[in-house]
């Protein structure tokens, strides 16, 4: 039992973490990509910008989107809400407000990035080393998490942060990519580096070829970050993952909650990747990201709402 | 060695005599003070600010737009109480505050000390912190102030005197509790060779006194809170942490037939007892200001019914007024037919215009406060004051002196304290805290805060003051 805001809190606490390890993820990619001849897949920074949905947003504040503007509107620009010093701001006053319900290893890693990140923004650190330490610090934060706070519904909550903003992150990049590279039957070369970008911004790239020993397709990838359940930042694995937290969670408030997420983890638990690729892949992303924002109303509904 | 500022002579120090000597009670810290290189010393004060930072024992500063948190300075030195001077302060401030709790029932009740002519009516009743709302309320044991803090300082005359009371919702606790763990991390040989009261049992004293409060079995308590931009928010998270019980804001309760509850993700939980770090006028908008975003419709109904515990107690207030202030030996002598053990500081109320006259002719060498000031806001330094800030407080004086008081300008002790050119005396004070359940409870120690600015009397953090660790020590006979 907890409070309702401090469920919330917790949870947004995780999600903002999360969402700025992907941000990194995101940006560290299209950075590398952004290097490469057009021919070879190399896109414009615009793309992950997209993913975020801050597209607009920056065209507003850099009409002339400008790669080096964009990234520095994506990782330090404290006006844009969704840059990644932001996401860290946010996870770090939402821990400030529950620093009772986590322990004090927890708030020092956090507060810590938080401090570090704002004197970075402010001496304008170079950004490949910032990527790895967002990474880092994310890393950190959930190793502490896991080596020091109680298994409790709060626990649960900071868990189910962690999924929930991970199945959309990761939903959002694959919809992207395969924006880029449409429904063509053949991969072409300029395919592979963008399906590999892909794989190294989840970090299933070693996943790939150890499960698979052969060469990267669109099919196999689609695959692997879909429905493997053993690759960590599959869309399979998140829900696994939700779908085992929620029933944890004392009190009974929160069917509807565990019944959406129930019905998902059966629909991918026995899901094929050809009826998802007949169906086209940016038509099963964008179904899949409303049920996952259908069931993040539900869990707000059931916990973290004052009732 | 260390460059060593002797203090002044004319005032007390807590460590030096005047002779130049070291007090009995400091020569085991003064032979180890003397034994540490600089270096070392200066390294571990930098630990503990970093460590204070990390932990996030910060403060908002009212009034910074930048809405930073400074830490509060930590000063290594401790400031060392002997046991007998503690005892003599302990029974002062057990006496004040069955005085002080006494004195709030009566007049919220049979009003005796005004009928008997000790107060005047209209100093108790038409003071804006007294609450009509509590009148004729009962509460178990007779106790409103549950928690005090009394802010306590020596004069050169070796004597303690109250400088004032906190009877609504005195913070800096969790600053005693830390400034100890860092102390002991810093320095354990120290602890070994001193025989320090601990502290660290607080929090279970504090959430015994609340379950006391309430006559339900087993009940719950919650510590409430304003939210994170309150500038002890801090303190507000930890004590909660400590005692281990949930730590609210006004929209994590509402209320439902007669009872208070707390929205959680198993349901609804019914509160008990509600250790409120929150002022009167924001805990009901319905009953008090309107547009208080922080407090709970409809507790005050359910308070007056019994329904759930407040600590403190509503209307607590007027009993540490500026202006109610110079009545408490009185108010000791009356309702515990005893001689007050502590002493007031000599007030002068500018609402009596005798007083008023002799306050406007010897601004230069007074200190004046407004009788709601807190926090060191408000309030005239004479002999450190400028003649036209002097000026200006004369006009503001005049045209409403009953919101004024003046006091001599008392000489804080001073205790050494590391600034730049080494170790230098620095004034202090002590805030020891109270707890009032069935009995009256105190850890042995407090918090001695510490004016940083050399001859500053204002050890308020929000004026630049630091905190050190308070050692009562041990009679080891």
């Amino acid at each position: 039992m907890m409070l309702s805001r401090t469920a919330s809190q917790l949870y947004w606490m995780s999600r903002y973490m999360e969402r700025a390890e992907n941000l990194a993820r995101l940006l560290d990619v299209t950075h590398s990509l952004s290097l490469l001849p057009q021919s070879r897949g190399g896109s414009d920074i615009t793309a992950a910008l997209a993913t975020t949905g801050a597209l607009e947003a920056c065209r507003a504040r850099h009409p002339d989107l400008l790669a080096g503007d964009v990234m520095h509107f994506m990782t330090f620009d404290a006006a844009n809400p969704a840059s990644i010093v932001n996401c860290l701001k946010f996870a770090r006053e939402n821990a400030h407000a529950v620093r009772g319900k986590i322990t004090g290893e927890m708030w020092e890693s956090i507060n810590a990035s938080w401090l570090e990140a704002r004197q970075m923004a402010l001496e304008g650190r170079p950004l490949a080393g910032f990527f790895d330490w967002v990474k880092e610090r994310s890393h950190l934060f959930r190793g502490t998490t896991y080596g020091t706070i109680q298994r409790n519904d709060a626990f649960s909550f900071i868990r189910l942060g962690t999924f929930m903003e991970r199945a959309d992150n990761t939903a959002r990049l694959i919809n992207v990519k395969s924006h880029l590279v449409g429904n063509a039957a053949e991969d072409s070369a300029a395919d592979f580096y963008l399906w590999g970008a892909l794989l190294r911004s989840l970090g299933a790239f070693e996943a790939y070829h150890e499960l698979y020993r052969d060469t990267l397709s669109s099919r196999r990838v689609a695959e692997l970050l879909i429905l493997r359940p053993d690759v960590p930042r599959s869309l399979r694995a998140c829900v696994d993952e939700i779908a085992e937290l929620l029933p944890r969670i004392k009190g009974d408030t929160g069917h509807r909650a565990k019944r959406l997420a129930a019905t998902l983890h059966a629909e991918m638990s026995y899901g094929q990747i050809d009826n998802i690729l007949d169906d086209g892949l940016h038509t099963y992303l964008t179904q899949f990201l409303n049920q996952i924002h259908g069931l993040g109303d539900a869990i707000h509904g059931a916990y973290l709402e004052a009732a | 060695m260390h460059a060593l500022t002797l203090p002044e002579s004319g005032h007390y120090d807590e460590m030096l005599l005047d002779s130049g000597g070291i007090r009995p009670h400091y020569r085991d810290f003064a032979r180890w003070l003397h034994s540490q290189p600089p270096e070392t010393l200066a390294r571990k004060r930098a630990e503990a600010d970093l460590m204070f930072h990390r932990v996030g024992i910060t403060f908002a500063v009212y009034g910074d737009d930048s809405g930073a948190e400074r830490l509060i300075p930590f000063d290594t030195v401790p400031r060392i109480i002997p046991a007998s001077d503690w005892q003599t302060l302990e029974k002062g401030m057990r006496q004040r505050v069955t005085a002080l709790n006494a004195f709030l029932h009566d007049i919220y009740h049979e009003q005796h000390i005004v009928k008997a002519g000790l107060i005047p009516a209209e100093q108790v009743f038409s003071n804006s912190q007294y609450q009509p709302a509590m009148q004729g309320l009962d509460l178990p044991h007779r106790i409103y102030a549950h928690i005090t803090g009394v802010d306590v300082i020596r004069h050169s005359d070796g004597n303690f005197y109250v400088l004032e009371d906190n009877l609504r919702v005195p913070s800096g606790v969790s600053y005693m509790l830390e400034n100890r763990k860092m102390m002991m991390r810093l320095f354990p040989e120290l602890f070994a060779s001193h025989a320090v009261a601990p502290v660290q049992h607080y929090p279970t004293l504090l959430l015994n006194t609340l379950r006391h409060a309430s006559a339900v079995d087993n009940p719950t308590v919650v510590v409430m809170t304003p939210g994170h931009h309150n500038s002890a928010y801090f303190e507000h998270a930890f004590l909660a942490q400590q005692m281990g019980v949930e730590l609210v804001e006004g929209q994590d309760l509402f209320v439902k037939n007669h009872r208070v509850y707390m929205r959680t993700t198993a349901g609804n939980k019914q509160v008990d007892v509600i250790y409120r770090r929150i002022d009167d006028a924001f805990l009901d908008p319905l009953a008090f200001r309107g547009d208080s975003m922080l407090g709970v419709p409809g507790l005050l109904s359910v308070y007056r019914a019994g329904g759930v515990i407040l600590a403190n107690a509503i209307g607590t207030g007027v009993a540490d007024d500026k202006s109610i202030y110079p009545y408490v030996p009185d108010m000791i002598r009356f309702y515990l037919s005893e001689e007050p053990l502590l002493q007031n500081v000599p007030t002068w109320m500018c609402r009596r215009p005798a007083e008023l006259d002799h306050v406007l002719n010897n601004l230069h060498e007074l200190v004046v406060k407004e009788v709601h000031g807190a926090g060191g806001y408000g309030m005239l330094i004479g002999p450190a004051a400028s003649k036209a800030e002097i000026e200006d407080f004369r006009q503001r004086i005049i045209a409403d002196p009953s919101n004024y008081i003046a006091q001599p300008t008392l000489c804080l002790s001073s205790c050494p304290t590391f600034v730049e050119s080494g170790i230098a005396p620095r004034h202090i004070d002590l805030r020891p805290f109270v707890l009032s359940g069935r009995d009256i409870t105190m850890v042995a120690g407090g918090l001695t805060r510490v004016a940083l600015k050399e001859g500053s009397l204002v050890v308020n953090s929000s004026q630049g003051g630091g905190t050190k660790d308070t050692w009562i020590l041990e009679d080891q006979s």
